[in-house]
Parts: structure tokens; sequence; C-alpha cells
């Protein structure tokens, strides 16, 4: 774990409460999400990491909360505090040829970075998004331009397929050898009971420190109790307990 | 200019007076990879039991203003897994001072877990929590009355041949200088002062506690003016040490609960908004001495 300063290069409404926020600063950021300081308020903001490149980080959020809000009227060129290096991540050696990725909403945001790395190991990967309505969706240009096949769901039917993830799996009919979802929680469930094989999820709770110090976020799992900051949050999908 | 730090509790010499609190800085090693332990004057670890606990259901932690409410409840290996393993593993790496913190759902049971601590090559200090908001049946119960105080400290001390024994109290009573009193009395070495406050955050949205066990421990920089009068009513009543405890977050901060009375001081929720915040913390005060001119941090104590 690294305590940072970066500078905000961009940050930008880009779907209904979706913003992107693109962070300049030192080095190439490991680890699976960042930890951020919001003036003002008492506990850091954990966030996905969507894309890391030397000196660059890009995240996606949702304005939940006065935290995220106060967050999205930051502007660009304001200094951020960034807690780097968290959380465990999707294990792209877990997949040997072929990937199917499933996220819903701003779980799309952690497995662009999963699904750039599988492609650069030189393996297919299979990309399905579900979000609610048409106006909710992001990062679906960049994924196309990615994956090897691609296909998108709504719950309304405002865009792709209607209806859930599991309902464009089943259009899609993908081949695979290891899968990996991020999403809410149910989805994530529903992901994990219909796909056979093996695969990981990435879980979601309420945390203090985010580095596996204070154990407010410590969940029972098959493998025993685990911090879903450090330990995860990516868990395999055998070990979740749901 | 050198700045004397160093401190001495109950003839334990600490090379500041900076520890990090009780539940917020796990047992020590989770931190080791992020910067050099040995900075620190002590570690107080995880509170521990008899028995291996989980702790209560998640969410265990609201933001509040200035501070956050957490009801981990005592998630921690087991007493036989900390002497055994987490107090070893951090002895690999930690040369500092090393305070035990034990709870209890009996009095049986403090005084079988603090024997084990006692017994345990790599602790130096003993630290009973009689103030944990987040058990039922134990933990607060025997530290709102002086009487159970008084219990629980004579029963550990009982055990307890080789090293000092602090009581830690809670703040949720009624006169905090009635039970210090009563403990000091009962033989304890030492008082770490405060715990949490008891709190409680609703969801507006779905009309329900944001905590699972509806209420928790309130702690951070809001409860710093509270926390500092209680160590400063005790320190003043009592003779032995006070750890002062409480919305500690600057160098600052750390001289006020020394002028205060304080001897040594935790800090506590900070940890969780700035996991450095005790480097930083430390690293400030030789400035902060300068400015203030005083050239060791032990003449401070209790001077106001």
């Amino acid at each position: 774990m690294k305590k940072q300063s970066y500078t905000i290069a961009e940050n930008r409404l880009v779907a209904t409460k979706t913003y992107k926020l693109v962070l300049e600063g030192e080095g190439l950021v490991d680890g699976e999400f960042v930890n951020l300081e919001i003036p003002g308020f008492y506990l850091r903001r954990p966030i996905s990491v969507c894309d890391a490149e030397e000196g660059r980080i890009t995240l996606y959020y949702k304005t939940v909360g006065k935290g995220t809000a106060f967050l999205a009227d930051l502007p660009e060129g304001s200094k951020i505090g960034v807690l780097t290096g968290l959380g465990r991540g999707f294990d792209a050696d877990a997949c040997k040829e072929e990937a199917l990725l499933v996220a819903g909403g701003l779980g799309a945001a952690p497995l662009y970075l999963l699904a750039k790395k599988l492609k650069a190991q030189g393996k297919k990967v299979n990309v399905v998004l579900g979000f609610n309505k048409a106006d909710e969706i992001v990062l679906v240009d960049e994924y196309k331009a990615l994956c090897d096949s691609f296909e998108l769901a709504t719950l309304d039917g405002s865009a792709g397929i209607k209806g859930f993830v599991t309902d464009a799996i089943s259009a899609m009919k993908p081949n695979y050898d290891f899968f990996y979802t991020c999403g809410p929680m149910v989805m994530m469930r529903a992901v994990c009971g219909a796909l056979e094989g093996s695969g990981e999820a990435s879980l979601e709770e309420r945390m203090g420190c985010g580095a596996g110090f204070c154990y407010c976020c410590s969940i029972h799992t098959a493998a025993g109790t685990k911090r879903v900051c450090k330990d995860g949050p990516v868990f395999k999908k055998e070990d979740i307990i749901w | 200019m050198v700045k004397d730090l160093s401190i001495e509790l109950c003839g334990i010499k600490l090379a500041n007076p900076v520890v990090p609190a009780s539940g917020t800085f796990g047992f020590g090693l989770e931190l080791a990879d992020s910067f050099n332990l040995n900075i620190l004057g002590g570690i107080s670890l995880k509170g521990t039991t008899l028995e291996p606990r989980y702790g209560n259901p998640t969410p265990r932690v609201a933001e509040c203003h200035d501070g956050m409410i957490n009801s981990v409840g005592l998630q921690n290996p087991g007493i036989d897994a900390l002497v055994s393993q987490k107090v070893p593993a951090l002895r690999k790496v930690y040369d500092g001072c090393i305070i035990a913190n034990i709870s209890g759902f009996s009095i049986d049971e403090y005084r079988t877990c603090c024997a084990k601590a006692d017994a345990c090559e790599g602790i130096d200090i003993i630290e009973v929590n009689i103030s944990c908001p987040n058990v039922h049946n134990g933990g607060m119960a025997f530290g709102t009355s002086p009487d159970a105080a008084a219990d629980v400290t004579r029963a550990v001390k009982s055990v307890c041949k080789n090293k000092p024994v602090f009581i830690k109290l809670s703040p949720n009573v009624t006169d905090i200088v009635a039970i210090a009193r009563a403990c000091e009395d009962a033989g304890a070495d030492g008082l770490t002062l405060v715990n949490t406050f008891l709190g409680m955050r609703i969801d507006i949205k779905q009309r329900k506690p944001v905590i699972a066990n509806t209420m928790g421990g309130y702690s951070g920089r809001a409860v710093f003016p509270v926390a500092l009068r209680m160590v400063y009513q005790v320190a003043h009543a009592c003779k032995i040490p006070v750890m002062g405890c409480g919305g500690v977050a600057s160098a600052e901060d750390v001289i006020e609960m020394m002028m205060a009375g304080a001897t040594a001081v935790q800090v506590g929720a900070e940890n969780l908004r700035n996991p450095f915040a005790c480097p930083e913390i430390i690293e400030a005060l030789p400035d902060k001495l300068e400015d203030l001119n005083i050239e060791s941090i032990k003449d401070i104590i209790k001077v106001v």
C-alpha cells in the first residue's frame, strides 16, 4: 500500500449518475482498487481500477451519497489523496485459453482491466455487459474494440437484449474455460449459479480501512473468514457463501 | 535539533509515546509492508478472547461527521493463536512495546487469557478491555460499574506476575473517575482511556440502522475534547500512568493529551482514514516540540 497524491485530469458525467475519473500521478498502480480521500469526509471511498497505465488511473463511480456527490464536483486540476496497491484482483492466469466476463452496471469497470490483461496474454475474451437502462451504459465501445465477442443486455430492453445478463449469456452461448463476474450481489449469485465450471466474482462490502487491518469487511467463506478488502475483493466461486 | 521523544510506562521504555490503538492496527503485521513498524512507540494488538470469534454481521462500519462507528465485535483468532502465532510473527519484525489487548465474557475468561498473555515472551504490557461496546454480556458490562471493574482487575492481577496490567476504560459511564480509582485500588498498573462511545446511525432511505448490529462504537476526531477531559480527570485523580486515547489525529493532539496527563498516547480511528497517521505524527513531533521550546516530551506529562 502506498499513499500518493494524484491530479484529476478528467471528471466527467458519462451516463446517468455515472462519472469517469482519470487521475494523473507517478508510477504504475497495482491492486484491484484505490481508496480516495474526499475532502470533508471521514472515511475514504474505495473505487475499482478500470484501467492503469504509467502515471495514469481510470476509474468509474456512481454518485450514491454525499461523498461521491462531492467527488463529482471536484474540478479538473484538483489534487486528490489516493491509497494505492489495495485488494487482490482477478487471476488472469486461471483462464487457459478462453474467458467469459460478465458484468452488471459499474462491474464493467474492473473487468476492463482484466480483459486487457487476458488479451495481452493472447487469450480469447467473451464479454457480456448488463445495465438497467440504455442511459446507464458505459464502456461498450472500449469492450467492443478489445474483445472477441460481445453481448449487451438491459433490463428494460432499451438497448441490446431485453433481460438479465444470464439471458444474454444464453443468447451468446460462449465457449470459455474460466469465467469472471462483477456487479450487484444478486446478479453475481445468479451468474455463479447458472454457469458451469470455475470462475471468480468480485464482492462488495462496506469497508473501514480498505487495507486489511480493521476487519470491518470480514465475511464468511468456504475457506474461512476473509477480509473483502485484502483477501478479496475477488473470490473463487467455490468459496463464496451467498 | 534532536528531541527526546522517549517515555516510560511502568518501567518499560518506549521510543516515543505514539501507540496505534487496539482494533485499528490489526495484529501489527498487516501494516509491516507499508512502513517500518519500528518507528512506533508501541502497538496495541486487536482485542483477543479465549475462543476464536468471527464477530458481528456486516455492515460493521458507518461514517459520521469527523468520525465513524464500528461494530466489528472482537473478531480474533483466540488467545492461543495470539501467543503462539501472532505475537511471535510480529516480534520478528518489531522491537518496540507490544501490548496484548484482552477481552472476555466472564471473569474466568479474562483470568485465563491474561495468564496466557503473561506467559508469552513477546508481550510487554497487558491491556484489559472492559469497555467494548460491541459484544453482549461482556466487554463494557464489566467497565460500567466500579465493583465489576475492580473484580476483573483483581482477577487478572492475581495471574499476571510478569507484566504490567493496564485496564482500558469505557467513556459510557456517569463517573469515569470512580471506575478508574476502583481499578487503581484493585491493583491496576495503569489505565487506558477511552474506548469508543456507544453510537448509532440510521439509513433514512431504508429506514433501518446502518450498522447490522444496530449500535456500535463511535470514535474519531470529534471525540477528542471529551476523551481529553476524561484523561485529565483520571490522570489527576490516580497515581498510575494513563495511556490517552480518543480522536488523536496530529502531533498537537499528542502533546495536548500528554499535557492533560497521558504518559503515552494511542491513535485509533485516524489509522483507518490514514494508515500512515502514526508515522506521520511521530515525524511531526520534534518540530512541534521545538516550536514550544520543549526538550524532552516527558516534561509535559500532566503539566496542565
